[in-house]
């Protein structure tokens, strides 16, 4: 399976405080990778520098070295162009203050698609993919903010899908949920990681080891362990992921 | 009783009456303005419809005849007009630099802007009309070589338009400010640049609270007098384009109130116009919480 990031050396810094420390390691194609560690671990951040939703946020400074399928993104790519292709699911589901059709049709009409029928297609496609069609079709030109959580968090999946990105990160996608809707969000993560290369942080290790092939362990800013899911569930290598894993710290 | 209650029931009492206070000096004046401004009607038998739209002005001064006409026409085009054209001027302006203070620059916005703006709603209207008439009004002459040397629709327009600006400025930067961090980073999370997300996401999320403000700005420049008074040339025609003069509502009364018989046919004319810009704010106040609502939900 090849590399779809390649991060080598990688030092992230928020003023003073040293937040992501020398991490290297690669994410795999059309597979999902989850990132876990206790709060304030580094995981988020490190997420956000795959698609560099780090830059919005001052006093952010960044060493090493990210790529995208070989082309560095902090200084060979156009961050831009880098979140058409990474796309990103936030903790809290935060649909636009729009109608259903709108909030997924957003993405493609950034990108200058205006004909009625194409967007019509795109709307359809995209909810299908996140598995909520058949819930919403019939509502689409009601606002976005009537729906539940569970609800707003796949409409949040089409409307990253409508852009048709390569890679999708999500950042705790089900930590405000209730348990049915986290479970279809991770069959929904499951059934997209065909098309899709998925990033997950999460805080919750049965999500990661029910859903992930690959899962990273930080802890205050480090790379701990990186491995093969089940492997790093089963026999942890290092000391502190085992205790992480058992539950006896985080 | 203990001393305690007493200062509790005693600081009750007091703000209780001062609430009520304020409550009924607003029905008063309301009151005062319905049975004032309806004397036309009643009293000298004129028509709404000969009011409103017609501009044939020329009200007895005499507290016992009528006979006269109390066409305002004039005045309600003069108001309407300067008042369109200062929004169509200040309201890209305050909408621009509300964008700017929040999400361009907030440092420059809350050091330097904000304190700007709030100096600006603190300067007295006399001063505004005396800037108006010194600096604007000969520069409309030698510009446009307008005819009443420059006194002008124009000339109005501009001086209410710098008057409103800090009103939309502040209340929409405010609306602004609190849509919510989410929408914004969702909005880059797809690939958006700064402006799609300001127009996009941003605008159409604060536009209630930008609305607000705008009408709000409306609804100082219809009450503004002193300052419109001293550009807009005080002539009783309708103007031919914005380089003309006329007059509107609030100079009209400001200019004549003190000249007309108490109970004539113009000083109830003039009443009259009054209470029209009451129901005109009261207007805007219904708006404005209509607006309030809608926002919440």
């Amino acid at each position: 399976m090849s590399s779809k990031f390649s991060i080598n050396a990688l030092h992230l810094y928020y003023g003073e405080f040293h937040a992501l420390k020398n991490i290297t390691l690669d994410i795999p194609e059309h597979e999902i990778t989850a990132l876990i560690g206790p709060s304030g671990c580094g995981k988020s951040t490190f997420l956000k520098t795959l698609n560099r939703m780090n830059d919005l946020e001052e006093g952010v400074r960044i060493e090493g070295q990210v790529t995208l399928d070989g082309t560095d993104i902090y200084k060979d790519m156009d961050a831009i162009e880098l979140r058409k292709r990474v796309g990103m699911v936030f903790q809290q589901p935060n649909p636009f203050p729009k109608s259903i059709y709108e909030n997924v049709a957003y993405g493609p009409r950034i990108n200058g698609i205006h004909r009625k029928q194409e967007l019509d297609e795109i709307v359809e496609r995209s909810l299908r993919q996140a598995a909520i069609w058949d819930e919403l079709k019939d509502r689409l030109n009601k606002s976005a903010l009537g729906l539940s959580g569970g609800q707003q968090q796949r409409l949040c999946i089409a409307r990253t899908l409508a852009v048709e990105p390569e890679v999708i990160l999500m950042d705790e996608p089900t930590s405000a949920l209730d348990p049915i809707s986290t479970s279809r969000i991770e069959d929904l993560a499951i059934d997209l990681k065909d098309k899709y290369t998925i990033v997950i942080v999460t805080h919750n290790m049965q999500q990661a080891s029910r859903i992930s092939d690959n899962t990273a362990f930080f802890l205050l800013g480090e790379l701990i362990e990186y491995n093969n899911t089940e492997r790093l569930f089963s026999i942890p290598a290092d000391k502190r992921t085992e205790d992480y894993i058992t539950g006896r710290f985080g | 009783m203990s001393e305690r209650f007493r200062k509790e029931y005693a600081g009750r009492g007091l703000v209780t009456l001062c609430g009520l206070l304020i409550i009924a000096l607003t029905l008063a004046i309301g009151a005062f303005l319905i049975y004032q401004g309806t004397g036309t009607f009643y009293k000298f038998h004129h028509s709404l419809f000969e009011f409103l739209f017609s501009s044939n002005w020329s009200p007895m001064d005499n507290a016992t005849e009528g006979g006269g006409h109390v066409g305002s026409a004039v005045y309600i085009a003069g108001s309407l007009m300067t008042c369109g054209l200062a929004l169509l001027i200040a309201a890209p302006f305050s909408i621009g630099a509300a964008v700017f203070m929040t999400e361009i620059s907030p440092k420059w916005g809350t050091r330097l802007l904000q304190p700007a703006v709030e100096i600006f709603v603190g300067i007295p209207s006399v001063v505004y009309g005396w800037i108006g008439l010194t600096i604007l009004v000969p520069f409309i002459r030698d510009v446009f070589h307008a005819k009443m040397g420059g006194y002008s629709v124009l000339a109005a327009g501009i001086v209410l338009a710098v008057m409103i600006f800090p009103t939309i400025t502040t209340v929409a930067a405010d609306s602004i400010r609190s849509v919510p961090d989410y929408y914004r980073k969702a909005a880059y999370g797809l690939g958006s640049t700064r402006w799609q997300t300001i127009y996009k996401i941003v605008l159409p999320a604060a536009k209630t609270g930008i609305l607000t403000g705008v009408i709000l700005g409306l609804s100082r420049a219809f009450g503004e007098a002193l300052a419109v008074a001293m550009v807009i040339g005080k002539t009783r025609a309708f103007p031919k384009n914005i380089l003309s003069p006329t007059n509107n509502l609030t100079a009209a009364i400001a200019a004549d109130m003190g000249n007309s018989a108490s109970g004539g046919e113009q000083n109830m004319a003039l009443w009259t116009m009054a209470l029209l810009l009451y129901v005109i704010s009261m207007i805007f106040i219904v708006l404005i919480h209509a607006l309030g609502k809608e926002r919440k939900e």
